[in-house]
């Protein structure tokens, strides 16, 4: 049985705000939809930055991208900061659910010293990774244009800071508190030939000046065949090699990967399919950094997985590409 | 293996502080290019105290929990038709300024910690205001669904941002942000982190805040307990700014020092517009401005001054001019925007007596000699029939961008006009903290995009005033302007209430 409540009614004067009806007519909106688009200032800027006087505080310039409205870049998720939030603290509440019953039942014990040194090397030292992305990420906050990209890379780069402090519990997990398993793999980090080719190459990322060649580097290329090659090849090498459990601790970062890729996904396919201009930028950049990356990677797959693994994931990122249109 | 315990800063370190590393392959100067252009010496990051300790888990925790008792209260005010439980509909209108002046703010402040949060070579800093920003987006947001509601039943919330980006008396709060903005790293931590957040921040939040609470808005008194923590967090970062850089390097304190100065005249004159808010738009009154200065900015401000003097950093530069200023500015400005009324976004009107009472209580010095025989006067130039409005547009600081009405504080009937010529061209000022500001760096003040030079050049389209506000601003004309006495505004209030 439903109960009818009464409520007295009154007529409103309009159903959203003005620039939400120009869009989508006077009808009542999303609270993503009146969160995300116009809010950021488009005109009548009082002075040039001084620390980039060839652009105005918010200039579309800061990319070859060309795009009629940037507020195509609608986010599947519909996230902002609410829905955001509310997403992540679900997400952590289960991952804390993990950490603590992994240290509850000493989980750490169970690996066995290969697994353990295997972490250190392989898995602990990518809180450094997530470290730029976070930094190639707030760069697209800053510097991108319009709401809808910017808060969601702004979700993104927060998300990385996130991941780069998981990354970091399971270090601490691995060697008690005591910090070595950090200082280990920060070593590895600084001077195992293995990692020096990424190293490199996220040292360039943070150089880099076009945020939406950034994006493609960072948020495609890298975060495609990084993600590939740990949470899906050696999260399965773990699970076939007496490692199964160390699942728990990745879990939120598979189930962000998810998430997020829907989102870049969605943002390649808008930029490519507004012009063949964007579409060729976006290949050749994707191309360029595809290139580096493969490059950059391949010591360290290789060692990690075996011979075959890089391929795979280029095959992932070659997917991807294609589905955006971009390949 | 026994883990051993670790304490909360020893953990944040391990966490977070860690993960950044020297370079190898790039010039890590190409990366953070922006510290070293206005002279502030930054001997070594790791000096850097976190301001608070927050990873990430904890934020979305600690966050998501607030985000859903605030829309829970969003979602029961709109059911409730929550808008009738207002004192009085000249409410509204302080929500309109709140709206279109405000809450853009908190958009800039988003992007401008994003900025610092990219720019900073110092991981614990640039950490701090990647919180900061993601906060400030919360902020910008709630803002906008607390407004939502209110938007529906009442005229002048409808275009905002579009507003912002246009509207003559709105380019006093934008041309405040896109000065910070344009700043350098430093300076826009000094000037929002430490000189607007830490020491005028109870200025503008209580007042709004306060209320809303004293006049039945359930929306916005939600949000502002909910953004409460957020603050004490921007406070804490506001307060570290200062610490480290006047510790990093002894060269740092002049130049902090003119920063100082320059965002605290800044912010005393985008204050102006709370001032009138406080004691002109408020049917329920919290305290007046005054009250307010004295307590939030005499006695929180000079204490902290007293506990900085050890860093040689003094009192801001014309804060006496404040001490007088806080007699007269909220009459002066209600009484400009009163004048100006046809081409505000919000209604304008008399006090009732009963208001003029209060403000005769509140301001015993200033008021019944200044400012009540101008009331007076219109209210009996209203009763016949002739509510006055000056059709002409008032010609507007190059610095603040405050129409030219503030007075000498030593004569209060004598306009203040402060010039200066640079490149051959004359620009004006409505005081002498603002002359001083252009006079220290001109190259950026002459850029102002001054709404009313705009008007004339014909940039706002027109030819008319009112066609400027009904193309170039997107007003409702007649129905977003004008006195609040038969706007439609009124007519549904009365509507709703069943008054005839
Ligand atoms: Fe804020
Ligand atoms: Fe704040
Ligand atoms: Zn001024």
């Amino acid at each position: 049985m439903t109960i009818e409540i009464k409520t007295s009614t009154l007529e409103p004067v309009r159903q959203t705000y003005a620039n939400i009806a120009r869009r989508f007519g006077d009808k009542p909106a999303t609270r993503y939809q009146e969160a995300t688009y116009d809010v950021q200032a488009e005109t009548n800027f009082h002075y040039r930055p001084l620390w980039q006087p060839q652009h105005e505080l918010n200039d579309k310039g800061r990319t070859a991208i060309q795009m009629e409205d940037w507020y195509a870049f609608r986010d599947p998720r519909q996230y902002y900061y609410g829905a955001y939030v509310g997403q992540r603290a679900r997400m952590q509440e289960n991952a804390e659910n993990n950490y603590a019953f992994f240290e509850k039942r000493n989980l750490a014990d169970r690996l066995g010293d290969g697994i353990r040194a295997g972490l250190i090397r392989f898995l602990v030292p990518l809180r450094h990774v997530e470290h730029a992305a976070n930094l190639n990420n707030m760069y697209g906050t800053a510097y991108g244009y319009g709401t809808a990209i910017t808060q969601a890379m702004l979700y993104d780069g927060m998300d990385r800071l996130g991941i780069a402090q998981y990354f970091s519990r399971i270090g601490l997990i691995l060697d008690g508190n005591s910090g070595e398993a950090l200082i280990e793999a920060k070593r590895a980090w600084m001077e195992d030939p293995l990692w020096q080719g990424l190293r490199a190459l996220c040292e360039e990322t943070l150089v880099t000046r076009d945020w939406f060649e950034l994006f493609v580097a960072q948020d495609l290329v890298l975060d495609s065949l990084i993600g590939q090659l740990v949470y899906d090849q050696y999260d399965a090498w773990l699970a076939d090699n007496g490692g199964q459990d160390v699942a728990m601790l990745t879990e939120f970062m598979q189930e962000w990967r998810k998430d997020r890729t829907r989102w870049v996904d969605a943002v390649l396919k808008t930029a490519a399919a507004e012009s063949d201009d964007n579409r060729a930028l976006l290949r050749d950049w994707a191309a360029k950094w595809r290139g580096k990356a493969a490059e950059a990677l391949s010591p360290l797959a290789r060692e990690m997985l075996g011979e075959e693994a890089l391929e795979q994931a280029l095959a992932e990122l070659e997917k991807r590409m294609a589905k955006a249109g971009i390949n | 293996m026994a883990a051993k315990k670790l304490n909360i800063k020893d953990k944040y370190r391990l966490l977070t502080r860690d993960l950044d590393w020297e370079f190898s392959y790039q010039d890590r100067k190409e990366a953070f290019p922006y510290e070293e252009f206005e002279g502030i010496k930054i001997t070594d990051w790791s000096k850097w105290e976190d301001p608070f300790r927050l990873t990430m888990d904890a934020y979305w925790k600690y966050q998501a929990e607030k985000e859903k008792k605030l829309y829970a209260i969003f979602d029961a005010f709109a059911q409730n038709n929550g808008h009738l439980n207002i004192s009085d509909p000249r409410y509204a209108n302080a929500l309109k300024i709140f709206l279109t002046g405000v809450s853009p703010l908190e958009y800039q402040a988003f992007q401008g910690f994003a900025h610092t949060g990219r720019q900073f070579g110092g991981v614990g800093a640039r950490i701090a205001c990647q919180m900061q920003s993601i906060d400030e987006l919360r902020h910008v947001q709630t803002q906008i669904h607390a407004m939502s509601h209110y938007n529906k039943f009442f005229d002048g919330f409808q275009d905002w941002s579009h507003m912002h980006d246009r509207v003559w008396y709105l380019s006093v709060p934008k041309s405040f942000f896109d000065d910070a903005r344009s700043a350098g790293p430093f300076e826009y931590l000094v000037a929002i982190s430490f000189s607007f957040e830490y020491v005028l921040t109870n200025l503008l939040f209580v007042p709004f805040m306060s209320g809303a609470a004293y006049n039945g808005d359930m929306a916005t008194v939600t949000f502002g307990f909910s953004a409460q923590s957020d603050e004490a967090r921007h406070m804490t970062l506001g307060l570290e700014v200062i610490k480290f850089l006047l510790e990093q390097h002894e060269d740092n304190v002049p130049i902090v020092q003119k920063w100082i100065d320059k965002w605290f005249w800044r912010g005393t004159r985008l204050l102006s517009i709370v001032a009138m808010m406080m004691d002109y738009m408020l049917p329920n009154k919290v305290m007046s401005w005054k009250e307010a200065w004295e307590v939030y900015f005499e006695e929180a401000g000079g204490s902290l001054f007293k506990d900085l003097a050890r860093y040689g950093i003094r009192m801001p530069k014309y804060a006496e001019t404040t001490e007088k200023e806080k007699e007269h500015v909220s009459h002066q400005a209600w009484w400009i925007f009163y004048n100006y009324g046809q081409a505000a976004g919000f209604h304008t009107w008399i006090p009732t007596d009963k208001e003029l009472d209060w403000l005769s209580e509140k301001y015993p010095e200033t008021f019944d000699k200044y400012y009540r025989p101008r009331w007076e006067l219109a209210r009996q130039m209203e009763a016949e029939g002739k509510r006055f409005y000056n059709p002409g547009l008032p010609q507007l600081c190059n610095c603040c961008q405050i129409p030219m009405g503030f007075t000498e504080m030593d004569d209060p009937t004598q306009i203040a006009y402060r010039q200066t010529v640079y490149n051959g061209e004359r620009y004006h000022f409505c005081s002498d903290g603002c002359h001083d500001i252009f006079v220290d760096e001109p190259e950026k003040y002459v850029q102002s995009w001054l709404p009313v030079h705009q008007i004339f050049q014909g940039n706002c389209g027109g030819p008319g005033v009112e066609d400027v506000l009904r193309d170039y601003y997107r007003m409702n004309v007649g129905a977003d302007n004008l006195d609040i006495k038969g706007s439609p505004d009124e007519q549904r209030w009365n509507a709703w209430k069943g008054v005839a």
